[in-house]
């Protein structure tokens, strides 16, 4: 199973893959190849090597965490779609302990992450509370969740002189203590935005994993997620675990918004929210990562990695006069064809299935 | 059997279709003559239902071909078939039911009249042809509130009204009472007096021996012969179809009553849905050592008050009493702690997580117990141990042994699965539902042994069944479900198939 699992993801990439080959080709045919050698490692080849690999490496933890967020939801039979308001409210409680927090020293940055997680959690806990007591697709609300999130967030920073730069429509830096410590972590990889965000989330993984396959908790929402009337059957209380489930996933994709805007990022004035009346791209991205992954948290961990990495490949694609959207387009065939290997995988199964009658 | 013409209107010949792993129908080779009543024969998984929908044009053969008048055709899709004049009724009806059974005839060779469907052209075509072929029906209802028997004469005169003269029946006595049984027995013969051949798919022998001229036995896949009705007996059949003697009277040893173990008083469930009385004033107990039987009709208020017992409905009047404790508001939970195992009706839908590995599903009801956790951490090797326990206590068979998915099970295991763990629980209340539906000889036989070995440990076995031979052979005392009412209770001993098919039906003995 874990091998069949692993090949039509690697299935899945290659025909994203020559889906993307081609639209380049159709585009442009002279800097195709020269853009797929780029986008698979070639701009990982250069001198600034270590810096690039570790803003690779930076990415890849939020991009964890919102496919950790996904992939949890969908193990107990829910379609988080949520996750990107999510993350906007996680992003607004860590900014906002990070400026407001001063008083707290050293730890700062440590309640803006906690902080984060709450508000994350509360944002998914509504969508599963709906679900649960009032039979509302989560897909529904959570959708109608993010762009109430995204205005209310919106709204709360403009309002306030002291998170808003209006010059810039940004959000204001942060405190010093409210950042991630990079450690050495940073100099190790030449002054990148690496810091110990990349921990905290395989850290987080381990947890998640644990959750899942190692307590009576994590059966009963894979019991949930794969047949609930048989969870019910057995006892289980279906309507808990729904809302559990959606409270951590929530809590995931808030940790996720902290983890990227806590960062100091590549220039040391940090990661900044950009007002804007346009959804942050980053849950959907973890709905990417959460399928090509197969909501497994190790899968996830390689598929976030994965994708992080052609997306950066597709921003240094732009040199070449290649647009960054071809990125998105290849990203967007990888999601369809891991769609589709899955189809392929339940079409064997219900054969298996017929052949017994 | 006289046949019209020399050259039989239907040869199957070397059929074979095979499945991932399985061979299905193994070069089999099957006639049917013009006007006869040809049998088909065999357990469940025999490859009977495989055969039928090849001919049908569900599923192309690896090899073989089918020939109508001599003539070889080939048949792609189901439109082939009926171009044929093949015409198939399946177990479970294809009938729309909001649709008016005029409306369920006409659908897809609607008559029009211009742009319009002209209904009193086929109204006049279809009352003619159920008056031809005496199909009591009424062409104004819909099909949701007309009987079964009658859904299933709508199905006949669906193919009738398609010019079919080759018709497939596949396993159409399932859903009847026995004097629906009857009738459909007295229209089969009827319509082949009408000229029409049909192929008729049981694994009854009775109706078999009532209703056919010839009968072909499949046994795993394989034709294993085929015989004049006449020729033979039912013994005879059923040890071709089982390959081995069997025996039908299992032993039944003399009862012996503990106290009260459910109690169940004036339970009412109303349907949300329809807002009718769907469990109507129900009140019964059932004793240790007793197996109260629940016959009835499929959707007469059994599944619900299955579904009321175990917790997964709330009754909206009445009580329900577990060893004594009032546990009508109690979650499905406590009442399994308390002393209630439940082998469900739907066993996939209810009673196993078919994408989990077995060793899951057979700890669903311990798993939160101790030692199979520990501060809520599962303790695989326990769960292990205890997978491995019930699979070899009750001969679970599967291809890696706990580890299986349990997708992968033959139904028949799947089902052993699900008994084996409800009965390891150790409940003092089995309430079984179903239990033997769509399993074979074998299977069924062991599952009727384990139901008497609990009853002789002193466990209370409610046990509702569509079964009435299960029913009969089972139970220390029956009572009967018709309409969400209980309107008979019986003694096995003193009472016939026919008088509980009566009530069944909702009728009283005159």
């Amino acid at each position: 199973m874990k091998n069949q699992a692993f090949i039509s993801s690697v299935v899945a990439i290659l025909l994203g893959l020559i889906f993307g080959l081609i639209i380049m080709i159709i585009a442009n045919p002279f800097t195709a190849f020269p853009g797929l050698l780029t986008m698979m490692g070639g701009w990982l080849a250069h001198q600034d090597f270590l810096r690039r690999l570790g803003d690779l490496i930076f990415l890849t933890g939020p991009m964890i965490l919102t496919g950790l967020s996904v992939g949890f939801a969908f193990k107990t039979g829910l379609f988080n779609i949520g996750a990107t308001g999510q993350y906007t409210l996680g992003m607004f409680a860590a900014i906002f302990v990070g400026i407001y927090g001063t008083f707290l020293g050293p730890t700062q940055w440590i309640f803006a992450f906690l902080a984060a997680i709450i508000f994350g959690a509360l944002w998914g806990l509504l969508p599963g509370l709906l679900k649960a007591y009032f039979n509302v697709h989560e897909v529904i609300s959570s959708i109608m969740l993010n762009y109430i999130g995204m205005y209310t967030v919106n709204n709360l920073i403009q309002g306030d002189a002291n998170l808003f730069n209006v010059a810039f429509s940004k959000t204001k830096a942060i405190n010093l203590n409210a950042y991630i410590p990079t450690t050495i972590l940073r100099d190790v990889f030449d002054r990148s935005a690496i810091d110990l965000g990349i921990l905290i989330a395989i850290g987080i993984t381990l947890i998640i994993y644990f959750v899942l396959y190692k307590t009576t908790f994590g059966f009963e929402l894979q019991a949930v997620g794969s047949n609930r009337f048989a969870a019910k059957y057995s006892g289980i209380k279906e309507n808990r675990s729904l809302i559990l489930s959606m409270v951590i996933s929530g809590a995931l994709a808030g940790a996720a918004g902290a983890l990227y805007f806590l960062a100091k990022g590549s220039v040391n004035s940090g990661n900044q929210y950009s007002v804007g009346n346009e959804l942050l791209t980053a849950g959907f991205d973890g709905i990417a990562v959460a399928l090509l992954g197969q909501s497994h948290p190790f899968g996830i961990v390689l598929s976030a990695f994965f994708i992080s990495f052609i997306q950066r490949g597709g921003y240094f694609m732009q040199t070449l006069g290649i647009k960054v959207e071809i990125i998105d387009v290849i990203i967007a065939a990888i999601i369809y064809t891991s769609a589709m290997a899955m189809l392929v995988k339940d079409k064997l199964i219900k054969i298996l299935k017929r052949k017994q009658p | 059997m006289e046949a019209k013409t020399n050259l039989p209107i239907i040869s199957m010949e070397g059929i074979t279709k095979s499945f991932p792993g399985v061979i299905a129908n193994d070069n089999i080779s099957l006639n049917l003559m013009e006007g006869e009543i040809h049998a088909l024969l065999g357990e469940n998984g025999a490859g009977k239902s495989t055969l039928m929908s090849v001919l049908f044009g569900l599923y192309t053969p690896e090899s073989g071909q089918i020939k109508k008048h001599g003539e070889i055709i080939k048949i792609k899709n189901p439109n082939d078939a009926n171009r044929f004049g093949i015409g198939m009724v399946h177990q479970h009806f294809k009938l729309v039911d909001v649709f008016t059974v005029l409306d369920n005839i006409l659908l897809g060779v609607e008559p029009t009249k211009g742009p319009f469907i002209d209904r009193q052209l086929a109204k006049k075509e279809i009352i003619a042809l159920s008056k031809q072929y005496k199909l009591a029906i009424d062409v104004d209802a819909k099909i949701e509130d007309i009987s079964v028997g009658m859904q299933q004469r709508v199905e006949i005169l669906k193919m009738l009204y398609r010019k079919n003269n080759i018709l497939i029946f596949d396993e159409p006595t399932a859903v009847l009472t026995p004097q629906e049984i009857e009738e459909l027995i007295k229209i089969l013969k009827n319509l082949k007096k009408e000229g029409k051949s049909i192929l008729f798919i049981s694994h009854k022998l009775n109706e078999i021996m009532a209703v056919s001229d010839r009968v072909t036995v499949l046994r795993k896949g394989k034709s294993v012969g085929t015989l004049f009705t006449k020729d033979t007996t039912p013994q005879a059949l059923s040890n071709l179809m089982v390959g081995r003697d069997i025996t039908f009277e299992i032993e039944k040893l003399q009862a012996n009553f503990g106290g009260i173990a459910l109690e169940v008083a004036n339970l009412t469930f109303i349907s949300t849905r329809t807002k009718k009385k769907v469990v109507n004033d129900i009140s019964f107990q059932v004793k240790k050592g007793e197996i109260l039987g629940v016959a009835g009709i499929e959707g007469n208020g059994q599944s619900e008050l299955a579904y009321l017992i175990a917790g997964l409905l709330k009754p909206d009047s009445g009580t329900i009493r577990l060893l004594g404790e009032n546990v009508t508001n109690h979650s499905v939970r406590y009442r399994n702690d308390l002393g209630l195992a439940h082998i469900p009706e739907d066993r996939h839908k209810f009673g196993l997580i078919l994408d989990h590995p077995l060793y899951s599903n057979l700890s669903l009801k311990k798993y939160h117990k101790q030692p199979f956790q520990k501060h809520g951490i599962i303790q695989k090797k326990k769960i292990f141990q205890l997978a491995e326990t019930i699979l070899e206590r009750f001969d679970v068979r599967s291809g890696k042994g706990i580890q299986s998915l349990t997708r992968s099970l033959s139904g028949g295991n799947q089902q052993k699965a699900i008994i084996g763990r409800e009965i390891d629980s150790n409940a003092d209340v089995l309430l079984a539902v179903q239990m033997t539906r769509g399993l074979d000889v074998g299977a069924i036989e062991y599952i009727h042994s384990q139901m008497l070995k609990q009853r002789e440990e002193g466990k209370a076995v409610l046990m509702i069944s569509l079964e009435l031979e299960e029913i009969l052979k089972l139970s220390d005392r029956i009572i009967v479900m018709y309409e969400g009412r209980i309107v008979a209770e019986l003694n096995p001993k003193e009472t016939t198939k026919e008088l509980i098919g009566l009530y069944m039906a909702g009728g009283k003995p005159s």
